[in-house]
């Protein structure tokens, strides 16, 4: 009993750490700190599981979100846009030739 | 943020270099071979010489030599062939480092604006749009069509999304119709309950009241001219409708009663409850248009005692250009169809439905429900933390009741400044005067007037709309912002100089001219 407890913490750990790897790579800002922060709240609410049922059902449900994200990350990633003006960052313009972020024009 | 390209390219490289055999060791290989026999003299000798030249690899030449090496090959410049699956060009495959630097771009000089106009519309969600792709790639079938199983496998996604929106709302799913918008339910259940009760010709009057949403004062307007009596109910200056004022306009006659939950403008949730009480005792209908209620407010149709409810799916991080109305079955509420045809969605609404996009609407729904109480204790902690900043400047005003209020929309009077003026100066935030739909006019909020502001406040009013999307940063890069502009544009102001000087406006005799 006690091994399997520790193999559902295990498994949760490794999730919440692909979780958040995964939040990590959405380009859009909003959806990012959204993702991330989300992840946090959702295991820091579900800390103290003690209910091996309910820990499964969880995993499975933070699986499916994984997957999900895995898919959108990538969608959002084909489809960036300019910077938000709250996020910091470099300067500069984008370098290279793919020219591939829609930026936002000052129509004056 | 600029590490995520080359991250993706470096992960598309991985998968894709085994695929390619790289010329560079075929060169280096046949080059040895031709340098052995002159070295072997007799001493054991190496292949080339120790130095530090030789341990150093410069990349550049590398690069060109590669490129070379593929020209010769294929007889095209690695750089305008595409890579099969990947979308990356040759170059990146061959020299990561080419790759790697040419892909890499550093995204910054950030200029979007920042989103807080989450009561004109609401940003997808990403878990809505992975519900809606495979409707939109393999997914094509017409639910309405029952002889294939390309029509069974897009039905059996609509029923759900179906059951999801009516679980939102606790109704039964057979009482969900899918509309193109809010607009349209509004429509559909003004319009259609009016004409149904022409027809029998013993109801003609309708009750709305004058801070509703444009569709629904217009569709009214239009029922004038069809010979229905309207009244438009006035509100206190709270936003909220008075009972006493709507209990004595109700005649024998009323056939509707159409009061919106949450206000688009200012956010106050209306009585609703009470309303449908009083209208259920009188045998009237109630229609509320709850577009900006659903997924945000608890809401049941049986205990708000609700006959038709309009919702919008972009309104709950859905796709626009779908919505649902509520239409109860028991008591039955009888409505005229405003679009005739092949008889979808129990004749009430014909033509075929979107399956993406009610999917994605009833996805939507689904998540609302599920993430409601967090999104709400979220969204108040923000709207607090924006409310309290934005009040705490001198001689500004929130709109609206502060209790019965929805968190999410904050509508603030900055007096003394004009709020185009202030609009144009918080360029960097996607804020709005009032609703969309009135946006491109300079008129002030009918709204705003309507609870009695005189016209220089309605102008210089804000509404900042805050989702499950915003951020803490947001909202502070916001308060900062308006606190510096707004007082910028009062320095510029000759009444505000006079405010400061302790001049009652009021009292000034302007000169005409």
């Amino acid at each position: 009993m006690a091994s399997r407890t520790q193999s559902t913490a295990t498994q949760a750990r490794s999730l919440y750490r692909s979780l958040l790897r995964e939040s990590n790579q959405f380009a859009a800002y909003n959806f990012r700190e959204y993702a991330k922060r989300r992840t946090k709240d959702a295991f820091r609410e579900h800390h103290g599981e003690s209910d091996e049922g309910k820990a499964k059902g969880l995993l499975q449900k933070g699986l499916r979100e994984l997957q999900v994200m895995k898919r959108q990350t990538v969608i959002s990633q084909f489809f960036q846009l300019d910077r938000l003006v709250v996020e910091g960052g470099k300067t500069g313009k984008q370098k290279g030739d793919r020219n591939d972020i829609m930026r936002v024009k000052d129509q004056g | 943020m600029s590490n995520i390209t080359p991250s993706t390219a470096r992960q598309v490289l991985r998968g894709c270099s085994r695929s390619i055999s790289s010329p560079r060791s075929l060169r280096h290989s046949s080059r040895v071979t031709a340098t052995l026999p002159q070295r072997c003299n007799g001493r054991r000798n190496y292949v080339s010489e120790t130095k530090p030249a030789n341990a150093t690899v410069s990349v550049d030449s590398v690069i060109k030599a590669d490129h070379r090496a593929f020209l010769n090959q294929t007889g095209k410049k690695p750089e305008d062939v595409e890579m099969n699956r990947t979308g990356a060009t040759a170059d990146a495959m061959m020299s990561p480092v080419a790759g790697i630097l040419k892909q890499a771009t550093v995204m910054d000089e950030g200029s979007r604006p920042i989103y807080l106009d989450m009561q004109s519309t609401t940003p997808v969600d990403p878990r809505v749009l992975d519900a809606m792709l495979p409707f939109m790639t393999g997914l094509y079938g017409n639910p309405h069509s029952r002889t294939h199983a390309y029509g069974w496998e897009t039905d059996k996604g609509v029923e759900a999304a179906r059951q999801h929106i009516a679980d939102l709302i606790g109704a039964d799913p057979k009482e969900i119709i899918f509309t193109s918008g809010a607009t349209e339910s509004n429509n559909m259940s003004i319009k259609g309950v009016a004409r149904f009760f022409k027809r029998s010709g013993k109801k003609n009057h309708i009750i709305t009241c004058q801070t509703e949403h444009k569709c629904v004062l217009d569709s009214c307007r239009h029922l004038q001219d069809e010979g229905f009596e309207i009244t438009y109910l006035p509100v206190q200056n709270n936003g909220l409708v008075d009972m006493e004022l709507l209990e004595k306009s109700m005649r024998p006659e009323t056939a509707l009663v159409s009061i919106m939950t949450v206000n688009n403008e200012i956010g106050v949730v209306q009585p609703v409850n009470e309303i449908g009480k009083l209208c259920r005792s009188k045998k009237i209908f109630f229609h509320t248009d709850a577009a900006q209620a659903v997924g945000k407010i608890p809401l049941d149709v049986n205990e708000m005692n609700v006959d038709l409810m309009s919702i919008s799916g972009h309104k709950i991080y859905g796709p626009k250009g779908v919505g649902a109305c509520y239409v109860r079955r028991r008591p039955r509420v009888r409505i005229e169809p405003l679009i005739s045809g092949g008889g979808q969605e129990r004749g009430l609404r014909s033509g075929t439905l979107s399956p993406p996009l009610a999917i994605g609407m009833g996805e939507a729904a689904r998540i609302c429900k599920e993430e409601m109480d967090y999104d709400t204790k979220r969204i108040s902690f923000l709207s607090d933390r924006l409310k309290n900043g934005l009040l705490a400047m001198d001689h500004t005003h929130l709109n609206g009741d502060p209790t019965r209020h929805y968190p999410g929309c904050i509508n603030v009077s900055f007096s003394y400044v004009e709020g185009e003026s202030l609009l144009m100066a918080l360029k960097d935030i996607a804020l709005s005067s009032g609703s969309a739909c009135t946006s491109a006019s300079l008129e002030p909020s009918y709204v705003l007037r309507a609870l009695g502001n005189n016209d220089e406040d309605a102008h210089s009013s804000i509404r900042f709309g805050i989702g499950r999307f915003t951020t803490k940063d947001e909202i502070d890069y916001v308060l900062k912002a308006v606190t510096e502009r707004v007082s910028f544009l009062r320095e510029l102001s000759p009444l505000w100089e006079l405010v400061q000087e302790g001049v009652d406006l009021g009292t000034i005799e302007w000169s005409q001219h």
